[in-house]
């Protein structure tokens, strides 16, 4: 069973064309990395997936229901879609609990005790549980971003989109934020992410997609996409991905 | 540009060290610079407003001036009166401010919504802050406060309090809404894209998440706007409303002494300075928070 399916996806904005009839099936509890430049259409595709952006053709079901339905309830959708940014966007007025709390009481409808205490669980085992009463300026960028995740799996979405989480981070904390990825991998969340990092990529990813002018030009285990690139286009990008020393 | 900089973090360390040779002369030497500051500011104060003091008191015309505007005498007499028409600046100031909060916010919201049932009011709101900010207050003072009566409608209030107050309120809430209202614009669209993504409607995006900071981020431009109001209430004295600047009129055209608006205005900077002062306060602590903010 697919989570997500996206067929025949376009999108471009004004004269600039980002996705170009990409298609992608995510099958449950599997990760999926978006590989590919800067512009490639990695964030748009995510962003259209969470209705952010909307489509110019094409359809998107998650669960075999059609979310690119014009007529569908988008707070429905986005309760079973969790979102992380490359910038974080948590609220800065917010205590990190309250960063955490505020889908689950004021979506969800969980009662506030219960809420908190889930929140403080997930808190507990990603070692924040001490900067639960912080506010996120007190807070490193690896724990602002991992503070994210947090936020968007409390709901327990059925999918979660990482949007180069890690892309804003020192390269010393970037470990910190991709080990909650890979926890989240082991407990069978579902997922896509888009990324650069590709070690990292190598080891989640079920299946690795590497776009190029918003279309999937290579996709297939990381041992075929990233070890032994077949496409002269995947290989030039690897190349310069190397060259820049993310390898 | 490092992300890993809780700066409050190594506050917590004790740093102490004995300073070194160098360090004691160059504390010694910026002290000395800042004594030698110090005095050249303090001479060049005393010359220069001490020889404007001066240039006035021994100016021919001084004594007049002093006897017109400066009879303390008369004064003290008249404060009485004068402080009492204060009170109902102040009243009116406290009353209009608390009208002005809900009307202004809800014409904000209203301007900033997005809702299709709401699109004629939407179109209303803007039109109504064209207007309201584009017309002088006195003129709507004067609209409201002699026109309503001329339509002798039973049971309006003729009262001129709350007809210059009605005035007040309908002009301000204007101007609020348009400080509001900007502070709603500046947050940043990825807060409602996060809050969005969360499953949140979009009018709770706004109460829980937009609103919040807004606000927080409006303090200073509204506490601007109440000092301006406080001193707006006196225009309602053009009604027959007796307020300090009323009384101070009333006093004044028995002597054509001019002392009496001489201490109004006292009266009223006695409040304005003080919130003035603290506005500044709170601005510059809200700019010092958002500079944390965008180094963290």
């Amino acid at each position: 069973m697919n989570v997500l399916e996206v067929k025949n996806l376009r999108k471009s904005f004004e004269e600039n064309i980002v996705l170009n009839d990409l298609s992608l099936a995510v099958p449950d509890h599997t990760a999926t990395v978006l590989i590919g430049a800067s512009g490639s259409g990695k964030s748009t595709l995510l962003r259209c997936i969470n209705l952010l952006d909307t489509i110019d053709d094409g359809s998107i079901f998650l669960d075999g229901k059609e979310i690119s339905d014009p007529e569908i309830n988008v707070d429905d959708v986005r309760k079973n879609l969790g979102m992380v940014f490359q910038s974080f966007n948590l609220f800065p007025h917010m205590s990190v609990l309250d960063n955490i709390m505020l889908s689950p009481v004021r979506v969800h409808k969980i009662a506030k005790e219960q809420a908190r205490d889930e929140a403080m669980t997930l808190l507990r085992r990603f070692d924040l549980a001490d900067k639960a009463e912080q506010y996120p300026d007190r807070l490193s960028g690896g724990q602002q971003q991992r503070v994210a995740i947090i936020r968007s799996i409390a709901v327990k979405p059925r999918l979660l989109l990482l949007d180069e989480v890690t892309s804003a981070l020192d390269p010393v904390l970037v470990n910190e934020v991709l080990s909650i990825v890979r926890d989240l991998k082991a407990d069978g969340m579902a997922m896509v992410l888009a990324t650069h990092e590709m070690g990292f990529a190598t080891q989640v990813a079920d299946e690795v997609c590497f776009l190029k002018d918003g279309n999937i030009i290579e996709r297939g285990p990381a041992s075929q996409v990233i070890s032994a690139p077949q496409q002269d286009e995947t290989k030039d990008f690897l190349r310069r991905v190397h060259e820049a020393g993310r390898l | 540009m490092s992300n890993d900089s809780p700066a409050r973090e190594t506050s917590g360390r004790a740093l102490s060290w004995t300073p070194s040779q160098r360090e004691l002369e160059r504390q010694a030497a910026r002290k000395a610079i800042g004594r030698k500051k110090a005095l050249i500011a303090t001479i060049s104060s005393v010359i220069v407003i001490g020889s404007l003091i001066r240039l006035v008191i021994t100016s021919p015309g001084w004594q007049t001036v002093k006897k017109t505007f400066f009879d303390w005498a008369f004064g003290g007499e008249v404060l009485g009166a004068v402080a009492k028409g204060l009170i109902v600046n102040v009243r009116l100031t406290i009353i209009a401010a608390i009208l002005i909060g809900i009307f202004a916010m809800t014409l904000a919201l209203l301007r900033t919504s997005r809702s299709a049932a709401l699109t004629p009011f939407r179109i209303m709101a803007t039109a109504y802050v064209d207007i309201f900010r584009g017309v002088p207050l006195l003129l709507v003072i004067l609209l409201i406060g002699f026109g309503v009566p001329a339509l002798r409608i039973e049971g309006l209030t003729n009262s001129v309090l709350i007809l210059g107050t009605t005035a007040v309120v309908l002009t301000y809430s204007a101007y609020v809404a348009e400080v509001i209202r900007s502070g709603i614009l500046s947050i940043h669209p990825s807060q409602r894209a996060a809050a969005r993504s969360l499953g949140l409607s979009a009018s709770q995006t706004m109460r829980h998440v937009v609103l919040p900071q807004a606000l927080k981020r409006v303090v200073p431009p509204l506490l601007n706007d109440l000092v301006a109001l406080l001193k707006d209430t006196g225009l309602v004295s053009i009604l027959g409303v007796t307020d300090a600047v009323r009384a101070a009129q009333i006093a004044s055209s028995r002597t054509f002494n001019y002392t009496p608006y001489v201490t109004a205005a006292i009266l009223f900077l006695l409040i304005t300075i003080p919130l003035t002062r603290y506005t500044d306060r709170v601005l510059a602590k809200s700019i010092k928070r958002q500079n944390a903010q965008g180094a963290a």
